[in-house]
């Protein structure tokens, strides 16, 4: 379909961004425009103004010169997936963004677009939940920092305010983790019926510490804490089993043609056990 | 695959596609890049709901809209709103409602058409289509056939019920006898879930009124610009001749664009009222509920046999969703799968009737393989379950009943003359490409292991009728076209020739396969040959392409062309080379004087004389060109055996189709690779029905998955390689001994694949897995059998 009528505004600085937010009562960000462009086109939303950030490049970059690798809100899946310190630093990001969509999308579509639209089908948010990441977002009186167990307030619905713009977001380094995203999805493009974000340490063969995040099983990411915690001194199948068990408890999933709500608990629960299987090499 | 090659004919050879360089290159007509100078553009108001009244209906204030030159309610378009109608009746006391191109006080489906806009920018006439003022007051929708058969709320609210038609067909022995005779009866019913063509281009439709002349121009992404021509003077009373319809690049039709649109009609009504070009290209929004759907059917299928696997008769009870109007062929879709549910089987029996049902949803039409694909799926499955029923191996169950090569030609218990086929052939080859032992082995491994992942193995023996089809044959079925096919193969003075076929390819490639045609014949280079299609000004007659026909019907009209072409000039070359014709033989585009091969004149040469007419025959007219209009002798029977290995998740019901062969028997290949991209294609959209796609709606009749990020289709990740083979019986009733191939895939995977997910959870008590077979849907079947285990 086409889009109802809008005007634009293309911005090549954060400042510049600010401004054309605070002229409107009605604008959205455009990043690389793979979730808004079909928002448009199925008229689900008409904004006054749109305000192309894709020319930003302050906020493109991956600097990992620190103890966190900071992640540009404008660098684009393909950049995240193949930069060697998220690679190496954070791999449970670099993974779950090789599920994300295509190859097409992947080179338009940027992670800090993906993670402020915060749509619960999503492949991210989890692992920004579960790494603890944390939020740069700027706005009118300056740069603030949110936690991730702060970002994501619900379905679309984040922090970030109608006149602030994400700038970055920082993960913390998990150098010599396993890790590894379990992506249920029905084709290859389709987007997560469930997916389970897993990031294990190891210590003499035993799970010494683990992060898990939950995709598509609420409105926001869910942090398995309650699993996370079971599986502290894990070192066979039987006991991973057991604590995935936990994937379930407190989540309250919606139901779709894909799964109902039992589906996805089931699925949960199943899909945690494999992923923290094989991110902590147990067979 | 791998195939002998035989370089002395371009037939049967994998020659590069000719269309190819121009679409790789991007230099291609689509109807949507067609820009007229003073084209208004058109947007149409469609309902939100399954069934309203409309109470209330303004378009005036969309004309104070920027841009917008004309607004159109039914009542303001008055005698212009044409109705589409239906040319397959297929019973005479056949219901057959008004389906006019605007609602006319009612809406019957998501996506009806309520009202237009037209503009002379397209972003301002979708705009202006919120300043239309409609309000509704909804009606109770009809959405299951099961429902709507038992009355209550109606779709046609003058009709006495729901039912569109009802079509009993028994033959053989009375079916009722005998089942009595049988030791096994096995019953089942199977949903053959609504689909969605999703071809890859939208519709698009440009009408413009020609000004010089009374000529009105058509161009439409359209299957059928000949029978699209036919119909749309009907509707619109535009004198026929005064009608030049052109199907420029179409891009995929898959039967959704064998059709007379309502959108055609208005698009050339509207160009016709206002004097000027008028446009219109959907959105996938609007494709996914405006553009005919296919399958819907419930299917009731019962099967008798002996204790010893001889089948004795089968009983078909369908109920057949119309939608909420009939298109131009949607009673018949149902009907052309009658013919195929005892498909390769012997029996004695046959017991069909279906009930063709109004519902409040997207008309339903041909879609890929229309009725064969349904009727495929059910025998296919039914044989599966009649082995597990009598403890039998599928594949001899098969074996057991199925036509054996010897008796062709074999007339089924449908009627139909079966003129070749090699079961034996075809099932032993996919068997060895298979690996079926070591699956076997592995299956059992599996199962005794309890592993979380077990295997199962899908056959499907298929065969299906295409190349529609005998004129008479049409007829007798109440069809109101024939299915004749017209060529004409002209010898420019140049040597160069024109091909005018009466196909209408969107995707198919018979530029290349009938200049293969035409140059075996005429011993002319296929690139010296260009083909012309899919204009009623350049190529008058013609049926199109649809139902697999175009070779197996058309390609026959090119040969009898080229022969007619070759007889008249042989008879100029005899006047030039001083013998008669009989002394001639015609051997490489060359004529040769037998037992004096020196003498010997070139076609084009002959066409040269022709066209300069210094020197003819008395009698011989000047130019050289071959006519030709070929009723078919009958259908095409291609067949084939599919095999699929399908791993099951059965913790988290999701399916994996890890291995498919198939091996089909399309007779003579013209183009090899082009048949390749036949059976690939096909079963990506088989495999499609049995795991991914289906239409679905809620109890208010609103689609729930129609955009295509719901609307699942496969893709290249999902799918394997496949391995591909043919065996090659030539089809005694086609003189090119070719068989229809278009639609062979499709047909032929569905069952393989769910056939396969059902054995690889029989042992678990499963017999049966709806489509599609989502994780949901695989993962609730296990927990329900287990729960009936328990």
């Amino acid at each position: 379909m086409i889009p109802a009528a809008f005007d634009y505004t293309r911005v090549a600085t954060v400042d510049e961004a600010l401004a054309a937010l605070a002229s409107s009562d009605d604008a959205k960000i455009l990043g690389g425009g793979q979730s808004l462009l079909p928002v448009l086109r199925q008229r689900l939303n008409a904004p006054e103004l749109i305000v192309d950030c894709s020319a930003i490049d302050e906020i493109k970059g991956i600097d990992a010169s620190g103890d966190k690798v900071t992640i540009g809100a404008g660098a684009t899946h393909h950049a995240v997936m193949n930069d060697p310190a998220v690679k190496s630093s954070v791999p449970l990001l670099a993974k779950a963004t090789e599920t994300v969509a295509d190859p097409q999308i992947r080179h338009r579509g940027t992670v800090g677009g993906s993670l402020a639209h915060a749509d619960p089908r999503a492949d991210q948010p989890p692992v920004a939940l579960a790494l603890d990441a944390e939020f740069t977002i700027a706005g009118p009186g300056g740069k603030r920092t949110v936690p991730a167990s702060e970002f994501f307030i619900g379905p679309f619905e984040t922090a970030v305010g109608e006149d602030e713009i994400l700038v970055s977001v920082a993960f913390p380094k998990y150098d010599g983790w396993g890790t590894h995203y379990e992506k249920f999805n029905r084709t290859a493009q389709a987007w997560s019926i469930v997916g389970i974000a897993a990031a294990v340490r190891m210590d003499g063969g035993k799970i010494a510490e683990a992060r898990i995040g939950l995709t598509n099983v609420g409105g926001t990411p869910v942090r398995a804490t309650a699993v996370e915690q079971a599986l502290v001194g894990a070192s066979s199948m039987a006991e991973i089993a057991a604590a995935a068990e936990k994937a379930s408890d407190g989540i309250e999933p919606f139901a779709d043609e894909d799964a109902d709500v039992e589906f996805r608990k089931h699925l949960a629960r199943v899909l945690t056990k494999r992923a923290v299987a094989k991110a902590a090499g147990i067979e | 695959m791998t195939e002998t090659i035989d370089t002395s004919t371009p037939l049967g050879r994998p020659i590069k596609r000719k269309e190819d360089a121009k679409l790789l290159h991007g230099r291609t007509n689509w109807t949507d890049n067609i820009q007229l100078p003073g084209t208004l553009h058109m947007a149409i108001l469609r309902s939100p709901y399954a069934h309203a009244k409309i109470t209330k209906l303004d378009v005036t204030p969309a004309l104070s809209r920027p841009n917008v030159v004309a607004a159109y309610g039914a009542d303001e378009l008055g005698d212009l709103n044409g109705s589409i109608p239906c040319v397959w009746p297929v019973v005479d006391d056949i219901v057959m409602p008004d389906f006019p191109s605007l609602a006319k006080g009612v809406v019957r489906h998501v996506g009806d058409c309520v009202a237009v806009v037209l503009a002379t920018d397209p972003v301002q006439a979708a705009d202006a289509l919120e300043a239309i003022e409609v309000d509704y007051e909804p009606l109770p929708a009809v959405v299951n056939m099961q429902d709507a058969i038992k009355g209550g709320t109606l779709v046609h609210e003058d009709a006495a019920n729901n039912v569109c038609y009802n079509y009993p067909f028994a033959t053989g022995e009375n079916y009722d006898d005998v089942k009595a005779k049988a030791d096994v009866v096995v019953t089942r019913q199977w949903a053959n879930q609504r689909l969605i063509p999703v071809f890859m281009e939208p519709r698009s439709v440009v009408a413009a009124p020609m000004g010089m002349s009374d000529e009105m121009t058509v161009w439409s992404s359209t299957q059928i610009p000949h029978v699209l021509r036919v119909l749309m003077a009907l509707v619109t009373g535009i004198p026929e001749n005064n009608l030049r319809i052109i199907a420029p690049d179409v891009g995929g039709g898959f039967g959704g664009k064998l059709q007379l649109y309502r959108e055609e009609v208005l698009v050339t009504q509207l160009a016709r009222k206002l004097g000027r070009p008028v446009k219109w290209t959907e959105s996938r929004s609007e494709d996914m509920v405006a553009t005919h759907h296919g399958r819907d059917h419930i299917q009731t299928i019962e099967i008798a046999a002996t204790k010893d696997g001889k089948i004795l008769g089968l009983k078909v009870h369908l109920l057949a969703d119309m939608g909420a109007y009939l298109q131009i062929i949607t009673p018949g879709i149902p009907i052309l799968g009658m013919f195929m549910y005892p498909a390769i089987y012997k029996m004695d029996a046959y017991d069909f009737y279906c009930t063709g049902v109004f519902t409040n949803k997207t008309p339903t039409d041909a879609y890929r393989g229309a009725g064969r694909p349904e009727a495929t799926y059910a025998i296919e499955r039914i044989i599966d379950e009649l082995a597990a029923e009598l403890d039998m191996d599928p594949m001899e169950l098969r074996k057991k009943n199925w036509i054996k090569h010897e008796e062709f030609p074999y007339t089924t218990v449908a009627g139909l003359t079966y003129d070749t086929g090699n079961y034996e052939a075809a099932t032993a080859k996919a068997l060895d490409l298979f690996g079926m032992d070591e699956l076997r082995a592995e299956q059992k491994r599996r199962r005794e292991s309890g592993d979380t992942v077990q295997l199962g193995i899908g056959i499907s023996t298929f065969t299906e009728m295409c190349g529609l089809a005998p004129s008479r044959t049409l007829g007798a079925l109440k069809y109101v076209a024939g299915g004749w096919e017209h060529a004409t193969i002209r010898m420019l003075p140049t040597g160069k020739v024109e091909l005018v076929t009466g196909t209408s390819p969107h995707g198919q490639g018979h530029e290349t396969a009938w200049s293969q045609i035409a140059s075996s014949i005429l011993g002319i280079p296929v690139e010296d040959i260009e083909v012309v299609h899919s204009d009623t000004g350049r190529a008058p007659y013609g049926m199109d392409t649809y139902g697999s026909r175009s070779l197996a019907v058309g390609g026959q009209a090119i040969k009898k062309a080229a022969e007619n072409l070759i007889e008249k000039a042989r008879i100029i070359a005899a006047h030039q080379l001083e013998c008669s014709p009989g002394d001639l033989e015609f051997v490489g585009g060359e004529f040769k004087v037998k037992g004096d091969p020196e003498k010997a004149q070139a076609i084009g040469a002959v066409a040269f004389e022709a066209f300069t007419a210094h020197n003819l025959p008395d009698g011989v007219e000047p130019t050289l060109q071959g006519e030709a209009t070929v009723d078919p002798e009958d259908f095409s029977y291609p067949h084939g055996t599919h095999l699929a290995a399908m791993e099951v998740d059965t913790e988290t019901g999701k399916v994996t189709l890890r291995k498919y062969v198939a091996v089909d028997d399309v007779g003579n290949q013209v183009n090899p690779m082009i048949v390749e991209g036949q059976v690939h294609g096909g079963l990506a959209q088989g495999i499609g029905q049995a795991l991914y796609e289906g239409a679905f709606y809620d109890e208010d009749g609103l689609p729930l998955n129609a955009n295509l990020s719901t609307y699942l289709i496969p893709a290249a990740p999902d799918l394997p390689s496949f391995i591909t083979d043919r065996t090659t019986t030539p089809s005694t009733t086609h003189p090119l001994g070719t068989k229809g191939v278009g639609e062979a895939g499709a047909i032929a995977s569905t069952p393989a694949i769910i056939n396969g997910i059902v054995d690889a959870l029989r042992p678990m008590g499963v017999t049966d897995v709806a489509m599609p077979a989502t994780p949901m849907t695989v993962w609730k079947t296990i927990q329900a059998a287990k729960g009936g285990q328990a």
